[in-house]
């Protein structure tokens, strides 16, 4: 019955909250919000998206900037292909992502730990060299977009891309909300901490993990897909930069992976420190921040910010190092 | 299901195995049927073949040759998970709890993933396990937190909870004091009179003799012994590989 009445509060929130970014939109008229609540939005559907592999099944992507990367690039050369909508962009891109996410899953046949870490951080390598070779979207230089008119009821594309980034944290959030509380939630966990005895108290492991690489990076690439309509630029050393990785990662550690709250509440805090030290210091503090919180966190309350609300998640929150 | 004919099959047969670890030959041509209903011993000295063996069983490890069938099924290429939900649950020698779950939840991964079937709901299932089990009183107590007595009972429990038609354990009485192998033991044989078929792997001979019906010894991956327990006791090659005169 909690259950129940826990699905009623989430999607009244969830329901709240889009109205809220909604009106929010419409009421206003400064851009900056906007722009900068776009970022926290965008971290939060990627720790949340990363914490579903990295959290749950306890598998250390380091490749969130391969998935961010190929979502970006998807977007791109789709959009000066054919100049499709947003919404396709944002499809194709969790489809490409969601395709990438299975040949990583194949990798965790092989690879576990540290290796698994190590060949994302060299797929993502190999994914930027790719597309700095590839001219159709102009290649180490970058590309310019311009952007398509805005459609009602926004009146600026930036707003438009805040509502629409919004959905897609939402749509994160609600499919790890779902896989936490299912079937395939436990079995991540027992695999996590003890593959072979999963395996042989019934748990297809290999299946799990790749539902949840296929998940996790079409999250991903879904969240990067609208990143070169905010910029209305890309090119492949931003869209592949490692501080995706590292601030997804960091963002999901310091809120604790136990619970799909945790990497909300750790891209919110992150996301929005970092926002406001790029106005009042300079961008360059913000990777600075994030190390020493970091630190902190690993040291002082190692499974994170719920591990510190809620005792009861200390226990569920021993994800690998 | 007591079927004449179910009773006569064997529930597994272990098809000449062989596997090897590089130019180890750790399992050489490996053949047993194991009964219905059967309490069977494996023995053997360090390095025989014991676990190996097992783990072809389950699934753990994949044979070079041989098949295993089991309830005339050919499973020798089913990864442990497709074992598990056909009835072969196992418990480790080095106990392996999801120790980031609870007893109860341990459990609970079983019941979701392999136990097939069951009209119980699943909690109420993990429960009455548990209870059996002597573990009750711990099933909301965190996994990482049982004492190493504690540990082998949940480590059968998990194994119940995946509803077995063959249970293998492995050493779950290593490092228990004698009143403690006791208690496993007495768990063992009542489950035994469940109609579960069950391979000890033991280095307790008291408890071994107590247990089985029938007893196989390995040595150096070859079977040197197989017969009533204690006939493989008096046999000679068996003193020889234990005491190694």
């Amino acid at each position: 019955m909690t259950g129940h009445r826990n699905s009623i509060i989430f999607w009244g929130g969830v329901a709240v909250f889009l109205v809220a970014v909604l009106t929010m939109t419409q009421i206003v008229r400064n851009e900056y919000p906007f722009f900068a609540g776009y970022v926290i939005l965008q971290f939060i559907a990627l720790a949340v998206a990363w914490s579903i592999l990295g959290g749950y099944a306890g598998y250390v992507n380091f490749g969130t900037n391969a998935f961010f990367g190929v979502g970006v690039y998807t977007a791109v050369a789709l959009f000066k292909a054919t100049g499709a909508p947003l919404v396709v962009q944002i499809a194709a891109a969790a489809v490409v992502g969601m395709t990438l996410g299975f040949g990583v899953g194949l990798l965790t046949l092989r690879m576990r730990g540290i290796f698994f870490s190590i060949a994302t951080i060299a797929l993502a390598i190999i994914i930027e060299t790719f597309v700095m070779n590839w001219r159709f979207v102009g290649g180490a230089a970058g590309i310019q977009i311009q952007r398509p008119p805005v459609m009602a009821p926004f009146d600026s594309y930036v707003k438009m891309l805040f509502f629409v980034q919004a959905i897609l944290a939402v749509t994160a959030i609600s499919i790890a909300r779902y896989i936490q509380n299912s079937k395939v939630g436990r079995g991540l966990q027992a695999l996590r901490d003890d593959e072979l005895a999963a395996e042989c108290t019934g748990v297809p492991t290999l299946k799990l993990k790749l539902i949840a690489c296929m998940i996790s990076g079409a999250l991903i690439s879904a969240a990067g897909a609208p990143a070169a309509m905010y910029l209305q630029y890309a090119d492949p050393f931003s869209a592949f930069n490692l501080t995706y990785s590292v601030s997804a990662l960091a963002m999901a550690l310091i809120g604790g992976t136990a619970h799909w709250i945790g990497p909300v509440l750790g891209a919110i805090l992150l996301g929005s420190t970092q926002q406001f030290l790029a106005v009042t210091i300079s961008s360059e503090v913000n990777v600075l921040v994030l190390g020493i919180m970091l630190v902190l966190f690993v040291v002082g309350a190692p499974k994170g910010i719920i591990g510190l609300l809620r005792p009861r998640y200390r226990l569920r929150a021993g994800g690998k190092p | 299901m007591t079927t004449p004919a179910a009773t006569e099959a064997p529930l597994l047969q272990v098809g000449a195995i062989t596997k090897t670890f590089g130019g180890f030959t750790a399992l050489d041509n490996i053949s047993v049927d194991i009964r219905q209903g059967e309490r069977f011993g494996l023995i053997g000295p360090n390095g025989s073949g014991k676990t190996t063996l097992i783990n072809c069983i389950s699934g753990a490890l994949r044979p070079q040759a041989g098949s295993v069938i089991f309830r005339g099924e050919d499973i020798t290429l089913l990864p442990p998970h497709l074992r598990a939900r056909r009835g072969i649950a196992r418990s480790f020698q080095i106990p392996r709890p999801f120790k980031s779950m609870t007893v109860l939840e341990n459990l609970m991964v079983g019941l979701d993933f392999a136990a097939t079937g069951s009209r119980q709901p699943e909690e109420e299932a993990a429960m009455s396990i548990l209870t059996r089990m002597g573990l009750a009183a711990k099933a909301d107590a965190p996994s990482n937190t049982l004492s190493q007595v504690e540990l082998r009972k949940m480590e059968l429990a998990r194994a119940m909870a995946v509803r077995p038609k063959l249970l293998i354990s492995d050493e779950a009485m290593a490092g228990l004091s004698s009143s403690e192998v006791d208690e496993v033991l007495d768990l063992l044989i009542s489950l035994g009179e469940e109609d579960i078929t069950i391979i000890m792997i033991e280095h307790i001979m008291q408890a071994v003799m107590r247990f089985s019906e029938r007893v196989m010894c390995l040595d150096a991956g070859k079977i040197i012994a197989l017969g009533a327990p204690d006939e493989v006791m008096a046999n000679k090659r068996v003193q020889e590989a234990y005491l190694g005169t």
